[in-house]
């Protein structure tokens, strides 16, 4: 739906029918219209509507590229080489083409989530009907904040959500037709685009996480949510076990709901892995939160599960070959992921259970969730007592295969981060399992030393025999997602966000490709707990947040409330609960600060650029969908900071702190252009350490409109963290005191010194009520 | 990090441009003599790579001391220098660094002029890869060698993948013949 499509507003109609007052005609459908809040300037924006704003961000933040493969082979004049200033047969620049596939991997990210919104749209309105009211949080009045900014209406039903879907499909299709041969060719378009994918992501993630939060009785974001069991260990494994695997809650609730009506719930036990676990923990908190996405093999390879049902992204696409060695039936349920197998959606509910019970087909495609509930119980307490006697490899069996190991090292030159499997596999052989049990932590699961193997170690399974002991006991607590942030809450603390009282929001989210293990996530989280920053969590890392326990036995979650204040740990949920997030900062912008929200995202996304210390960290990113989440980050001008492996997206955004004329910005009271430091320094950055996010994830923190208190408290983090990981003092200083009154007190002196030292001159940084666009200047003098 | 480690990773496979092997250490010390002004960076997992000055924080210690070299700390690796006092050593995040090294105009990390030679050690292997890339392309001027113990075909200049005693040896030939020049 663009803008330029048919709009006829009438105030008062008199007819036949009544009296309509404030009526809308769009297209041939009626809006009724009584929000008394103009229309803003970009309603329904389409792909270049926002170029100007995306253009004065990325001309601070520029892109570096680190291209991860220097050829293109995307149409059949290729394959092209673009190395250096090589043009391919359609003139394109390796500039552009890593902006292009940047842009293609903001698509899939954005696709995915607007597939995924669209149908559990679909299937909620056949289940609730279209007039279905959307009460997404308790106390709240902006329900939508993104489709709010971006489309220019409020969401009140279902209904409404298609309209908000449309747009995004729509939008969509644009931009891929723009990655097509001889399309875009300027990298800063593309980017602008990816910018636009972005901020479409989040929109549909809004539209996914409130459809299913209004109609299946989720969290409302209360902040004291119920605590759900997450691990191996909170599966009682003498019961039945059902797996469910990836994002769509829809099958996993249809399974709990025929759990509860036959009354069953106590003999089967439902776990889940990824954000499907999150959603399903968030409709009872009585199914198990399995782990991270990057459990996957793992758990299937424990033998634990007796059935597995998949339902989209995420996914291994493996998983009938894994299921097939432990002698479980598979139930595909989403048209995106068919896994080659039979739609038996038609077919009599007791038949499909017969011919999985009997193994006369290794696994079904079920579209109907229902129909996947009923199905599920059925086969997992069939199957069950059949695989009572499965055994895993035992540890004499492991030993005995390791002395095959050929010393090729293929296994480590395929590993992601270098684990010295070898080594491991080797002190197997001699029966100490020490080494491999060690590798328990770091692994990501992704089985590449498997595939590179020329003896066909199953590697996993290795290292699940050897850290046996402790998963069967890994058993922690996780604060259920909660879902949006509270009006309310925005009220109370916008203040504190805004000047710079609270040092700032910290987001820890995504997958779970961390360099060094999930622990890290948690660290990142106490350092900032322990600072009075908030903290909000999604997906996989909200899990692995959960796995780090203190020396009184105690969690994070259990530490630390679940409120939106400083201090707080705000698991908001899965996934497409991180609309939530960003949410909350254009929420900011409009409850606390009252500026128009209503398609008005320039505005706004300025104001929580200038304003909002929020930064959001991706320690573990690996999905074309963190990519797209990323990028509606950076559109609203939040900077997104990942681990090293997060290099791989091929390219940064990166600010040069030490260019005045880069950080110069209008002064809203005077039109007036000052300089005001380079606050926040980067757009998208990529750290090495965990302890160079810490440095940098305070140091992004800083914005313009800081107060003088404000500024003091995120510098006096900034300074600590430095020095505890650098030692001595950080050597931009000079670029963010603006005057003496931003100098922490206690570390007055120390930092005078260093001020002396780079020559520093009071009040050559400006505090202005800091803008980037020009329209927003309120006088002129 | 395996001690053990001699090749890359499988991500190794080099594109049509591809760094030419370095064939023996005085090579290197050559195109660092005659480089202008040199740039060692180095990486995160440096104190975990032992090197005949106990490990490549030592090397890069001792690396620091020729004449035209200058050194840079990345991640937090520079506090690792300052326990031991080593002076003189710069500290740069390796995304700062990259996306300044594309610069013709940059001025470097003391404001005296750009680098004409970066060499590079102590990364995890994808890391070094990535940033190499980024320079092989958009760097054009710039010369780069990876000083690793594994290949690293983005660089203009790489070891080729070697055993770690090998390796030590190398790079203490290679620092011997500069300070034996210098
Ligand atoms: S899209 Fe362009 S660069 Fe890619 S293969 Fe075709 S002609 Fe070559
Ligand atoms: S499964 Fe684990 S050990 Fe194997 S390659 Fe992947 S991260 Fe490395
Ligand atoms: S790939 Fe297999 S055979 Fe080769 S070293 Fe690793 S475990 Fe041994």
């Amino acid at each position: 739906m663009s803008k330029r499509d048919l709009r006829l507003k009438i105030n008062e109609l008199s007819s036949a029918l009544g009296t309509f007052k404030g009526l809308e005609i769009q297209v041939g459908r009626i809006f009724e219209e009584d929000w008394e809040e103009p229309l803003g300037p970009t309603p329904f924006p389409s792909v270049g509507t926002l170029r100007s704003w995306d253009l004065k961000l990325l001309n601070r933040y520029k892109p570096f590229y680190m291209p991860f493969c220097d050829l293109c082979c995307l149409c059949t004049f290729g394959k092209c080489d673009l190395t250096g200033d090589k043009r391919g047969a359609c003139g394109i620049t390796m500039a552009g083409q890593q902006s292009r596939i940047v842009l293609l991997a903001a698509c899939i990210g954005a696709s995915t989530h607007a597939a995924h919104a669209r149908h559990m749209l679909n299937h909620l309105i056949e289940e609730y009907g279209r007039d279905a009211p959307l009460e997404v949080a308790l106390n709240t009045n902006v329900e939508a904040p993104h489709i709010r900014l971006v489309c220019g209406f409020r969401p009140k039903t279902l209904r409404d959500l298609e309209d908000a879907l449309d747009y995004v499909e729509t939008q969509l299709v644009q931009l891929v037709a723009a990655t097509h041969t001889g399309q875009e060719g300027d990298n800063l378009d593309f980017e602008s685009k990816v910018f636009h994918a972005g901020m479409l992501d989040h929109v549909a993630m809004e539209v996914a996480d409130i459809e299913q939060i209004a109609t299946l009785g989720l969290p409302k974001g209360e902040p004291d949510t119920p605590l759900a069991d997450l691990g191996f260990g909170s599966i009682d494994t003498s019961k039945p076990v059902i797996m469910c695997i990836g994002h769509n809650v829809l099958p996993s609730v249809d399974i709990i709901d025929y759990l509860m009506d036959h009354d069953l719930f106590g003999e089967v036990e439902v776990g889940g892995l990824c954000c499907t676990a999150h959603d399903m923990s968030r409709y009872d908190k009585r199914a198990k939160v399995i782990g991270p996405i990057s459990w996957q093999l793992r758990f299937i390879r424990s033998g634990i599960p007796d059935l597995i049902v998949v339902d989209e992204q995420c996914l291994r696409t493996d998983v009938m070959i894994e299921a097939k060695k432990i002698g479980v039936p598979v139930i595909a349920t989403s048209e995106k992921s068919c896994l080659g197998l039979p739609d038996r959606t038609g077919d009599d509910p007791d038949k499909i259970v017969e011919d999985l019970v009997e193994g006369r087909v290794p696994g079904v495609l079920i579209l109907d969730p229902r129909k996947v509930g009923e199905v599920s119980v059925k086969t997992v307490m069939a199957v069950a007592p059949r695989r009572a006697g499965f055994k895993t490899l035992t540890r004499e069996a492991v030993s005995e295969m390791a002395k095959k190991c050929r010393s090729c090292m293929e296994c480590v030159r395929a590993c992601p981060n270098n684990l010295p499997i070898m080594e491991a596999v080797q002190a197997a052989a001699q029966g100490d399992f020490e080494p491999l049990a060690a590798l328990y932590d770091l692994c990501v699961g992704c089985a590449r030393c498997e595939s590179a193997c020329p003896v066909d170690f199953p590697i996993i399974t290795f290292i699940n025999k050897a850290a046996e002991k402790e998963i069967l006991n890994e058993k922690y607590l996780m604060r259920v997602g909660r879902g949006a942030i509270q009006d309310v809450e925005i009220r109370e603390v916008g203040r504190a966000i805004v000047f710079g009282e609270i040092p700032g929001v910290v987001a820890l989210v995504g997958c779970a490709n961390y360099p060094a293990g999930g622990a890290d996530v948690a660290r990142i989280a106490e350092e900032f707990l322990k600072r009075r920053f908030i903290v909000l969590v999604s997906g996989c890392s909200a899990m692995n947040i959960a796995m780090t326990r203190d020396e009184d036995g105690l969690n994070l979650y259990e530490k630390y409330p679940g409120i939106f204040d400083a201090g707080g740990l705000v698991n908001v949920g899965s996934c497409v609960s991180n609309a939530h997030i960003t949410g909350a900062t254009i929420k900011i912008a409009n409850i606390f600060a009252k500026r128009p929200l209503r398609a008005n995202y320039e505005e706004i996304a300025d104001y929580v650029y200038n304003r909002v210390g929020a930064v959001g960290v991706a320690w573990g990113a690996m999905s074309q969908k963190a990519a797209s989440i990323a990028a509606g980050c950076w559109r609203l001008g939040i900077p997104v900071v990942v681990g090293p492996h997060g290099a791989k997206y091929r390219r940064m955004l990166l600010g040069r702190k030490e260019r005045e004329e880069d950080w110069m910005v209008y002064d809203a009271r005077s039109g007036e252009k000052v300089y005001v430091g380079p606050a926040p320094e980067h757009l998208f950055y990529a750290a090495e350490t965990v302890e160079e996010a810490l440095v940098m994830i305070a140091k992004l923190a800083m914005r313009p409109n800081d107060t003088s208190k404000g500024r003091a408290v995120k510098l006096s983090h900034y300074i600590d963290l430095y020095q505890k990981y650098y030692g001595g003092m950080p050597d931009d200083l000079h670029l963010y005191v603006r005057r003496e009154a931003d100098v922490p007190f206690t570390m007055r002196d120390q930092i005078m010194k260093a001020l002396e030292e780079a020559g520093w001159v009071e009040g050559k940084i400006a505090s202005p009520d800091p803008t980037l666009v020009d329209r927003l200047v309120r006088r002129r003098l | 990090m395996s001690a053990k480690m001699t090749l890359g990773q499988t991500a190794e496979i080099p594109g049509p441009k591809k760094a030419f092997l370095i064939p023996k250490p005085d090579v290197a010390a050559a195109m660092i003599k005659r480089a202008k002004r040199a740039l060692l960076v180095v990486g995160s997992e440096a104190s975990n790579i032992g090197t005949k000055d106990g490990d490549l924080v030592g090397y890069a210690t001792r690396l620091s001391k020729i004449r035209n070299v200058t050194v840079a700390a990345t991640g937090h690796l520079i506090g690792e220098f300052r326990k031991r006092k080593a002076e003189g050593i710069h500290t740069t995040p390796l995304m700062n660094l990259g996306d300044r090294l594309r610069d013709p105009e940059w001025g470097g990390l003391d404001g005296a002029g750009p680098y004409d030679l970066v060499l590079f050690a102590g990364f995890p292997y994808y890391l070094e890869w990535l940033v190499l890339s980024g320079l092989k392309n958009f760097a054009p001027k710039l010369r780069t060698i990876s000083l690793d113990r594994v290949y690293q075909p983005n660089a203009n200049w790489s070891f080729g993948s070697m055993a770690e005693e090998e390796w030590k040896e190398v790079l203490d030939k290679m620092i011997t013949i500069l300070e034996e020049g210098d």
